[in-house]
């Protein structure tokens, strides 16, 4: 596990979420799916982000300002640095046959990086409004369905080999119509790596941190990403 | 004499992390009680302005397993290790101090005397403490609540029970509302506050234990910058843990101890703490 404090390269609009894009220094940028904890600037606790781009010499958030860290870290601008930690956790499992990514709001976030990691598979994508559908323009061979349309009602009757991440309504939704499923989940995360068990989701009559076993998840509950 | 740093019970997983627990003098366990325990429904954690509030509910593997699958992969560390036990009643924490002693692989046992997130032992601190100590040979940190009024006269009462030291504080129970539904934040409700909001409350219960018993002082609360440990060394202390702080920052023993010993020169020694007692530690 890496710690470091890295510069602000960017921040981009895209729809009513920012791009935010650091320099690398010498983070790995992981496995699509994985997550770093990124300072939340003012605030006691650092969030959670998976890696939605690693353009070179970078590591790119995307990121919706809906409370105190997100709004601080969707702030920054250049020449801010913030302390950042990671990859941590299970990203997707990459040896799928024929991916499908299905993604909500926020959720595409690591969509970008996985696409690429798995040579622009098609995509399908919900967003609240046209507004935050800007968010798909990230997302290579992305179809948009916009709300009240869900993602479950646009699904292929032989949807493949699901990869996704969004609320979870749109996640359960998807573990029962997609039991073998991968869903990249999420949960109120103080540390992100193991320490203060805050973050734990329920399974087999028990308790597991999802910043350990996940956040990607299988739908069926068996075994954990990659 | 360089000051030892631990964690805080509760705020790291040393063998997650272990790498983050070879940057520190001593490690704390999380709590074990006798049984295992699946811990509280999520939501556990929020954020608050100056802190953040938990409830965890002691979730744990049980001492027997805790004793066959965790302690020995903890001794391979090559880090000190601290037990903190719990229970809900004085007969639990007498079971889980007597599985451990004798056991050369623990330097000590904490009594976590203070959840403030699952049901209260009927006994009082000072009974539980004599129970512990009726079970084992260990060191015995009594790990005390900052929501008392005399927090000195029960570390005087802990003390004559058979405490070896004392481990202050623990968090201090808090609420946290959603602001859009004004409900509270956490599934339990209440949670126990921790973080910068605490040290202040941490201070006063450290200098007033220290003026009232001759026993080391493990300090925390808040702890944020080698200054927040000077402080904490300055009202009695004899080390200091890091809690909330390892949360948002794996690097800060190394970054802190480093701080301390620049404030600890600045400061001057005719101000460095004399009252320090060594930590008793097998």
């Amino acid at each position: 596990m890496r710690t470091e404090r890295l510069a602000v390269r960017g921040n981009e609009a895209v729809g009513p979420y920012a791009l935010v894009r650091l320099a690398r220094g010498g983070l790995d940028p992981g496995q699509p799916g994985q997550f770093f904890m990124l300072e939340a600037p003012g605030r006691v606790l650092p969030r959670p982000f998976s890696l939605c781009l690693a353009g070179t010499g970078e590591l790119a958030f995307l990121v919706d300002p809906v409370g105190h860290g997100t709004r601080a870290i969707s702030a920054l601008a250049r020449g801010d640095a913030i302390r950042v930690t990671g990859p941590l956790g299970h990203g997707f499992d990459l040896s799928v046959r024929r991916p499908l990514l299905v993604g909500g709001g926020i959720g595409v976030a690591p969509f970008p990086y996985l696409s690429q990691a798995l040579g622009g598979p098609p995509a399908l994508l919900g967003f609240r409004t046209a507004h935050h559908a800007e968010a798909a323009s990230l997302v290579p061979n992305a179809e948009v369905v916009l709300d009240p349309t869900l993602v479950t009602e646009a699904l292929p009757d032989d949807p493949g080999d699901v990869l996704a991440c969004g609320p979870e309504p749109m996640l359960d939704a998807l573990a029962r119509v997609v039991p073998g499923a991968q869903l990249a989940r999420e949960a109120p995360m103080a540390c992100g790596y193991g320490a203060c068990y805050g973050c734990v989701v329920p399974r087999e009559g028990g308790y597991v941190r999802l910043c350990i076993e996940g956040p990607v998840v299988m739908a069926n509950g068996t075994g954990e990403g990659a | 004499m360089d000051s030892h740093i631990l964690n805080a019970s509760g705020c790291l997983d040393p063998l997650a992390a272990p790498d983050v627990a070879r940057t520190l003098d001593i490690v704390v366990t999380k709590t074990i009680t006798p049984e295992p325990r699946a811990g509280n429904p999520p939501v556990r954690i929020a954020e608050t302005e100056h802190g953040m509030i938990n409830s965890i509910g002691l979730q744990g593997p049980g001492i027997e397993a805790f004793v066959g699958d965790s302690l020995p992969r903890l001794a391979r560390l090559g880090v000190p290790v601290w037990v903190s036990v719990g229970g809900f009643a004085a007969s639990d924490y007498a079971r889980c101090c007597a599985a451990l002693d004798g056991d050369d692989r623990v330097a000590a046992i904490e009594l976590n005397l203070s959840c403030p997130n699952v049901e209260e032992a009927p006994e009082t601190a000072a009974e539980l403490v004599a129970a512990a100590r009726a079970a084992t040979s260990t060191p015995l940190y009594a790990k005390l609540s900052p929501a008392q009024w005399d927090i000195a006269a029960s570390a005087r009462k802990v003390v004559a029970a058979g405490a070896d030291g004392l481990s202050l504080v623990n968090t201090i129970r808090g609420l946290a509302f959603d602001p859009a539904t004004l409900r509270p934040r956490l599934v339990r409700g209440v949670g126990g506050y921790s973080g910068p909001g605490l040290r202040p409350i941490a201070l006063a219960c450290v200098h007033a234990c220290a003026a009232a018993v001759d026993v080391p002082i493990v300090g925390m609360g808040g702890v944020w910058s080698g200054r927040d440990a000077l402080e904490l060394l300055a009202a009695g202390a004899s080390a200091v843990a890091l809690g909330t702080v390892l949360f948002a920052d794996p690097h800060a023993p190394d970054r802190i101890r480093s701080e301390l010993a620049a404030e600890r020169a600045a400061v001057g020694t005719e101000q460095t703490p004399t009252r320090a007692r060594k930590l008793l530690s097998h």
